[in-house]
């Protein structure tokens, strides 16, 4: 019991989701969206999964979330090591959209986990708001605690949301292409932000962009063909974020030659069919 | 009127960073003094056309006259005008009221909404004038009777903006709150309310410059006060400048109560949707 409580006050210690024969078919369509998926999201890194618009990644990540319980057919096996609790309550989500509430301030918006579950019903305790404080501090962002989202540029929001995250405080992190929307300069400090801040999370990365990828994965998967499946590509061990070398460019050669290919036959390192 | 709503009320979505306070500032200086000079405009013209064409007092009385007789009736008109205003401001309440709590009920049950939706509309197309008499009977002549007109008259806008505003919340935001856990009721009151927020205040504007009328007409049925009841008191005497100077009071007050209503708004819900 008293492990339990542990585990529930200090949701550090990492999550490891393991997909085996994974399927996924909207209920409206005839078709399958994702089929004969395999993936291992190791504990504690950052896991890209690379696929061209339209190929269902982010149908695979708000699956993970828990977001299509109601619109889908799932088979396959979804594992979790620890495996105590539902993946869904272990997670935090970020999404291409700051989604900051436009009527909260932005401590407030980092604050709006707390109003949410059982014990959103009670006001927030004074530890939260300092918490919220020191992570705005964490992203730069202390002096404008009591401004309105509005009032904050796109680079800004989006590091609110970041904070937001964080103050989840979540094993599991899911990010939907949350830096696609910024200006190159940008985003590149919000990667090496979100790499400092989220060190010790499992992070699931789903992104179009394969500088992205480089910059900030352990493990780089590609999702493609139709309906869609992955393959593993790579590993990279060095410690990210990643300046961008000559390595670099010859594994963006490869993955753009990846994904030019509607089939992933000529990819990975281990190809799954 | 109507155009001047319609522009408030697009106002209202962009969401205003700074700079472009100044710029509205400037607006609505320059919209006021259109006002006050389409205004004397139209009084200069009213007075040309009596005195050209000699028209009798009893037919239409010179803007002087009228203004004659506001300050000499000021008393009388005062009286009535608490009237009339209050059966505005609690018509609207009640009317909000009932329009936000059947907007809440078809948004959790859809059962309510298939059923509910067709009265709603029904009870658009049965004019309010032709239950008045009926309100008459069952309410009395009274103040109450006169709320429930100017409720009913603003039922149909508010109810169909609220319940909008509550339905077309940002995916987005129902999503990243469903992975935080909320629940039902959570999601509603944390999310779904007050994205709906800016929805409903254009209804509300609509609202307000609509009520009168129902306040009104219901006083032109039956009545013993209000500004309604003396128009028809000056109108049967032939005191058509009477009617003239309440009209007046009339038209100031709505316009006033919604430009109070609209400044209220703004400031208490200064964000638009995304």
């Amino acid at each position: 019991m008293s492990a339990n409580l542990a585990t529930f006050s200090v949701p550090k210690s990492s999550i490891k989701i393991t997909i085996t024969q994974g399927y996924l078919r909207y209920l409206d369509s005839t078709t399958p969206t994702l089929n004969h998926l395999n993936m291992t999201i190791p504990a504690g890194q950052w896991t890209c999964v690379l696929g061209r618009s339209g190929c269902g990644k982010t149908s695979f990540l708000r699956y993970l979330a828990g977001l299509l319980d109601q619109q889908i057919e799932w088979s396959g096996e979804l594992q979790i090591e620890p495996a105590n609790r539902a993946l869904k309550d272990q997670i935090a989500y970020m999404a291409q959209q700051d989604l900051l509430m436009p009527w909260l301030s932005v401590l407030d918006n980092v604050l709006l986990s707390s109003k949410f579950g059982a014990r959103g019903d009670y006001s927030v305790a004074h530890d939260q708001k300092v918490q919220a404080l020191a992570l705005l501090e964490k992203v730069g962002l202390a002096d404008h605690a009591n401004r309105l989202p509005q009032q904050l540029s796109g680079g800004m929001r989006q590091r609110v949301a970041l904070a937001r995250t964080l103050m989840q405080n979540k094993p599991v992190v899911l990010m939907d292409e949350p830096f696609s929307a910024l200006d190159a300069v940008t985003r590149y400090r919000l990667q090496d932000l979100a790499c400092t801040l989220l060190q010790d999370k499992t992070v699931v990365l789903i992104t179009h962009d394969p500088q992205e990828a480089i910059r900030l994965a352990h493990h780089i998967y590609i999702m493609q063909g139709s309906p869609s499946t992955t393959a593993f590509l790579t590993t990279l061990e060095s410690s990210t974020p990643r300046t961008f070398d000559s390595e670099g460019a010859q594994l963006q050669q490869r993955i753009m030659a990846c994904l030019e290919h509607d089939h992933g036959d000529q990819c990975g390192d281990e190809n799954e069919r | 009127m109507v155009i001047n709503v319609g522009m408030k009320m697009s106002d209202k979505f962009r969401i205003t960073p700074k700079p472009h306070q100044k710029e509205n500032r400037n607006a609505s200086l320059h919209s006021a003094l259109r006002i006050v000079v389409s205004f004397v405009v139209i009084l200069g013209l009213w007075q040309v056309v009596v005195v050209v064409f000699a028209m009798p007092t009893f037919i239409l009385p010179a803007p002087l006259d009228v203004f004659e007789k506001l300050l000499q009736r000021r008393e009388v008109l005062f009286k009535h005008t608490l009237v009339t205003g209050a059966e505005i401001v609690l018509g609207l309440f009640l009317g909000l009221f009932m329009g936000l709590f059947f907007a809440l009920q078809m948004l959790l049950f859809k059962p309510i909404k298939r059923w509910l939706l067709p009265i709603l509309i029904a009870s658009q197309a049965i004019p309010v004038f032709a239950i008045a008499p009926l309100l008459m009977i069952w309410l009395g002549y009274g103040i109450a009777s006169k709320i429930v007109m100017a409720a009913i008259i603003i039922f149909f806008p508010v109810t169909t903006c609220c319940y909008d505003g509550l339905r077309n919340t940002p995916l987005g935001y129902l999503d990243l709150v469903k992975t935080m856990g909320a629940t039902k009721w959570q999601r509603l009151r944390h999310i779904q309310f007050p994205a709906s927020l800016p929805t409903l205040a254009s209804g509300i504007r609509v609202a307000v410059v609509i009520a009168p009328i129902g306040a009104v007409a219901g006083e032109w049925v039956g009545s013993s006060e209000g500004l309604g009841y003396l128009m028809l008191q000056a109108n049967a005497r032939m005191m058509i400048d009477e009617m003239f100077a309440a009209l007046l009071i009339l038209s100031l007050l709505s316009v006033s109560l919604y430009f109070v209503t609209d400044r209220l708004l703004k400031k208490f819900i200064p964000w638009g949707v995304s």
